[in-house]
């Protein structure tokens, strides 16, 4: 694999609108060819980032360096890059033709190289025959795709995608983020989407960047984010968390502490340096827990609680565990090909324990 | 029982509002001179008035007048809608209190201030002085048609246009002049029955080298009934009907 | 970072800037100038700054006619209001498909020529007009009825022309009424009266003072209806007309108008004060449900 390129550089972007500081000196490298995410809770900034870059909208301050050339005093029109619209804003009196025609009709490409363009953007979406329809003749997830061929055809340098899938429903929205994946593969445009759904965020993305308060929580892979959240908001924003108060009692060396949770002595591992006496977090993923019924427990290493709630996901189990501190744990077992049938009553003492080493060791914060 | 009188108030009060107009075309009609019974069928006014030059002059005038005024207004308007709209500047606020201003203000207010301003910059009353006028108080309503219409734009969709290429006079050209066009009509033909139909303004700012139809029909109706007046008010009023139907069903196309 | 400014925007901005400033702005300025300034026989207007035209406006002969034409203007008004509010009510109890239609039809008569549509009233009012016929042959009088040159005409003359002007934005206030709102009442128990005193009307009322104002404020200037209705029942109009074009005082006009101006712009702040009440209360409606 190639070193990877820098295609886009954001330097230190400030904006402020009234009293509020939706992007607080934010940078960010975007390499060329990747799928490149900005996830967060609504009004954490990246939308902003996002109209930024495509010049809908000016930074106070910063640098916007595309392929080494500071494009951020250059007008939206200039801009070698193209949006695909949360409301794919289509033009309603043109033929779908003429959509994906436009941004070409506008740089003047010459008349007889427009229409294999177009049709060829037209195929690539698998809309070939519509070319002639109007976008009320299309269905959401045609419009959709129409929204993309009128952006890829100008061939940009980079796709910006604002929340592109978030007006389609469950099921289309599954079958575009593959559908959406094969295209930036196709194509090798690099792309930049931006999305408040980390499901969305972790399927589709090469890299993520998770935004809030208008600044950087954490950037990494899909897997690294997930496995290892930079912090607590990082961790329980990209799916269900389950977080524990500790204290760190003894140091092992080499990222090995001995951490006192729910009255009992761990052996965790964690990426942060602490000291002895330091509050920690300690968090677990629901699907990481493992339950088990008391009399098959084997070590005395095991958190004991009662089950308070169970539900029946179809797929898993979940259900609610209460410690004796009065904390609760959630935890989500897949059904076992052995034992399909196993289920939890209620007030049921059960054990909770996990694989060493997936637990995420983060220092103290109060909650969000 | 109660639809049963909705039914007759409504008919009762357009009967009403109808009745009028109704006796004026069929008097234009009649043979009797003043009106007051039916003497049979005839196309003699309308003979007279065709044959009657200063008031096909004035006729002209207006038309004239007309035309022109509403295209003016009508373009200057499109493009403050546009304005107003689209952009933020320094001002604005100043700018739409004043379209405000212009659309509540009384005519004859209107009226006064315009031949004062006329009358101080050296104006000559007559075509310009009335020109000009007519343009000021077709404005706000051309403003305001298509004003609304672009507000019923979806703001993504010329952002889209920009993002793809396209400048602000391009965005206008190709994007929100073809979409705003049933509300650019609708606020033509508003301004050229408005302009037809204006006496108060046009009583101030006219001058003695350009007479105008609705100032010519005031100064024969201050006599009293006359035939002529029957006929040219019943051509205005097929004119206006006209215009208005081709106006509904453009705003009609459009939802 | 500033976006360069495009040739398009700038001329969009500048001519409609640059019209209304010149031919709204200053002028209604120099009418306020005039009002200030003192006649003159040569240049119309001449210096000595002074408030004599305010003066004479208190002018018992002028102030009758101010209180007539405002006086005919408000029952103008008032007719207005009592035929449009069941008018428009009706409209929009229409089935929906029929409500465009008459609406058109009482859009229309605005579109058409108003001076003509006074005119026509002649034909109705006048000694040998439609009324006085009826009435005759029926033998119900002996002579014919004043009708015309009468402060009645002038009143139904404006009434007549100005009804489209209230009916429009009481049916767009009626429109916006939820209907669940008045079932809910009648579900609490209000009656066909209270129903309509205590939810419709209120909730309509940016709608009435819209509608009244659109007809009181054209009202005082519409000199033409009282030259062909009134005979010697004046509007404001009429007088700020001769003294602008016949006697030639623009001052003493000038001072007229602005009088008119201040008059109708109180009316205008009664009514921006009324519709925030309502939308206020319209507020502590919403949270209630």
């Amino acid at each position: 694999m190639n070193e990877p390129r820098p295609l886009l550089i954001l330097k230190q972007l400030s904006k402020t609108y009234g009293d509020n500081r939706v992007l607080d000196s934010f940078d960010l490298t975007i390499f060329d060819g990747e799928f490149f995410t900005l996830l967060g809770p609504s009004g954490c900034g990246k939308t902003t980032v996002l109209r930024m870059i495509a010049g809908l909208e000016d930074a106070d301050v910063g640098e916007i360096l595309l392929a080494g050339q500071d494009i951020a005093r250059m007008p939206a029109e200039k801009r070698p890059v193209n949006t695909v619209f949360q409301s794919y804003a289509l033009f309603p009196h043109m033929t779908v033709f003429d959509n994906v025609a436009f941004g070409l009709k506008m740089s003047k490409v010459p008349k007889e190289e427009i229409k294999p363009r177009v049709m060829e953007a037209l195929e690539m979406v698998r809309l070939g025959d519509f070319a002639q329809r109007k976008p009320n003749q299309l269905s959401g997830g045609q419009q959709q795709r129409v929204a993309i061929a009128r952006a890829v055809v100008n061939r940009p340098k980079l796709l910006l995608l604002d929340e592109s899938l978030s007006a389609l429903d469950y099921k289309l929205r599954q079958q575009m983020q593959v559908e959406l994946k094969r295209l930036q593969r196709k194509l090798g445009i690099t792309f930049v989407y931006v999305t408040h759904d980390q499901e969305e965020a972790l399927s589709m993305s090469d890299r993520v960047v998770v935004m809030y308060k208008g600044k950087v929580q954490q950037l990494g892979t899909p897997r690294e984010i997930y496995e290892q959240p930079a912090n607590l908001f990082v961790a329980k924003f990209i799916g269900e968390i389950n977080q524990l108060d500790g204290e760190i009692v003894a140091i092992d060396g080499n990222h090995e502490y001995e951490v006192k949770v729910e009255g009992m002595q761990w052996t965790l591992h964690a990426e942060h340096n602490f000291k002895v006496g330091d509050r920690v977090n300690v968090l677990l993923r629901p699907e990481d827990l493992r339950v088990e019924y008391l009399e098959d427990v084997q070590t005395s290493q095991t958190l004991v609680g009662k089950i308070v709630e169970r539900n029946y996901k179809g797929k898993t189990l979940d259900s609610i565990i209460r410690l004796p501190s009065g904390a609760e744990l959630i935890t989500s077992e897949f059904f076992d090909e052995d034992d399909p049938s196993f289920d939890y009553s209620l007030n049921q003492s059960v054990a909770v324990k996990w694989v060493p080493g997936w637990e995420v060791v983060l220092p103290y914060e109060a909650a969000h | 029982m109660i639809r049963t009188f909705r039914f007759g108030f409504l008919a009762l009060i357009l009967f009403f509002i109808y009745l009028p107009i109704g006796v004026l075309v069929v008097n234009s009609f009649n043979d009797s001179r003043y009106g007051t019974s039916w003497q049979g069928f005839t196309l003699k006014w309308y003979e007279r008035l065709l044959a009657n030059e200063s008031l096909m002059t004035a006729a002209t005038h207006s038309l004239t007048i007309a035309v022109v005024a509403a295209t003016v207004a009508t373009i200057i308007g499109t493009l403050g809608a546009v304005a107003l709209y689209r952009y933020q500047f320094r001002g604005k606020a100043a700018l739409s209190s004043m379209v405000f201003i212009s659309m509540l203000t009384p005519d004859i207010v209107m009226a006064i201030s315009l031949l004062i301003i006329f009358i101080a910059i050296g104006i000559e009353l007559g075509f310009i002085s009335l020109l000009l006028a007519h343009i000021t108080f077709c404005l706000p309503f051309v403003i305001i048609a298509v004003y609304s219409r672009l507000r019923g734009f979806d703001v993504k969709m010329l952002e889209a246009a920009r993002d793809l290429g396209a400048s602000e006079s391009r965005i206008f050209w190709k994007i929100i002049l073809p979409l705003a066009v049933p509300a650019v009509a609708s606020g033509w033909l508003l301004s050229f029955t408005l302009s037809l139909d204006d006496v108060i303004v046009s009583a101030f700012v006219t001058g003695p080298g350009y007479e105008i139809l609705p100032l010519k029909v005031y100064s024969m109706v201050r006599v009293g009934v006359s035939p002529e007046v029957n006929a040219i008010s019943t051509l205005l009023l097929v004119v206006s009907l006209v215009l208005v139907i081709i106006s509904q069903l453009l705003l009609r196309e459009e939802r | 970072m500033k976006q360069h400014i495009s040739q398009f925007r700038f001329w969009a901005i500048g001519l409609i800037t640059v019209w209304l400033a010149l031919f709204v702005f200053v002028p209604n300025l120099l009418v306020l100038i005039t009002s200030f300034l003192t006649r003159d026989t040569v240049n119309t207007i001449a210096l000595p700054v002074n408030v004599e035209n305010y003066v004479r406006t208190l002018d018992l002969l002028y102030l009758q006619v101010l209180v007539d034409s405002l006086g005919m203007s408000l029952l103008a008004m008032i007719v207005c209001l009592l035929i449009g509010y069941p008018f428009a009510m009706c409209i929009v109890q229409l089935p929906k498909r029929w409500q465009p239609i008459l609406l058109f039809l009482v859009i229309l008569p605005f579109w058409t020529n108003s001076l003509v549509r006074t005119y026509a009233l002649q034909f109705i009012l006048g000694n040998k007009g439609l009324i006085n016929n009826l009435l005759l042959s029926l033998g119900l009088i002996e002579k014919p009825l004043q009708l015309l040159y009468t402060k009645f005409a002038v009143v139904l003359g404006l009434s007549y022309i100005l009804l489209p002007f209230m009916v429009l934005p009481l049916f767009s206030a009626l429109e916006k009424v939820d209907v669940r709102l008045l079932h809910a009442a009648k579900d609490l128990g209000a009656g066909a009266f209270s129903r309509f005193w205590r939810i419709t009307v209120p909730l309509t009322s940016p709608g009435i003072v819209a509608g009244c104002l659109m007809v009181l404020l054209p009202a005082m200037g519409m000199f033409y209806i009282s030259d062909l209705l009134g005979g010697k029942n004046l509007l404001l109009g009429n007088v700020i007309k001769t003294q602008f074009l016949n006697t030639r005082d623009w001052p003493f006009g000038s001072a007229l108008s602005v009088l008119l101006i201040v008059l109708l712009g109180f009316m205008l702040w009664l009514y921006f004060r009324a519709a925030k009440f309502v939308s206020r209360q319209g507020g502590i409606n919403d949270s209630d449900f």
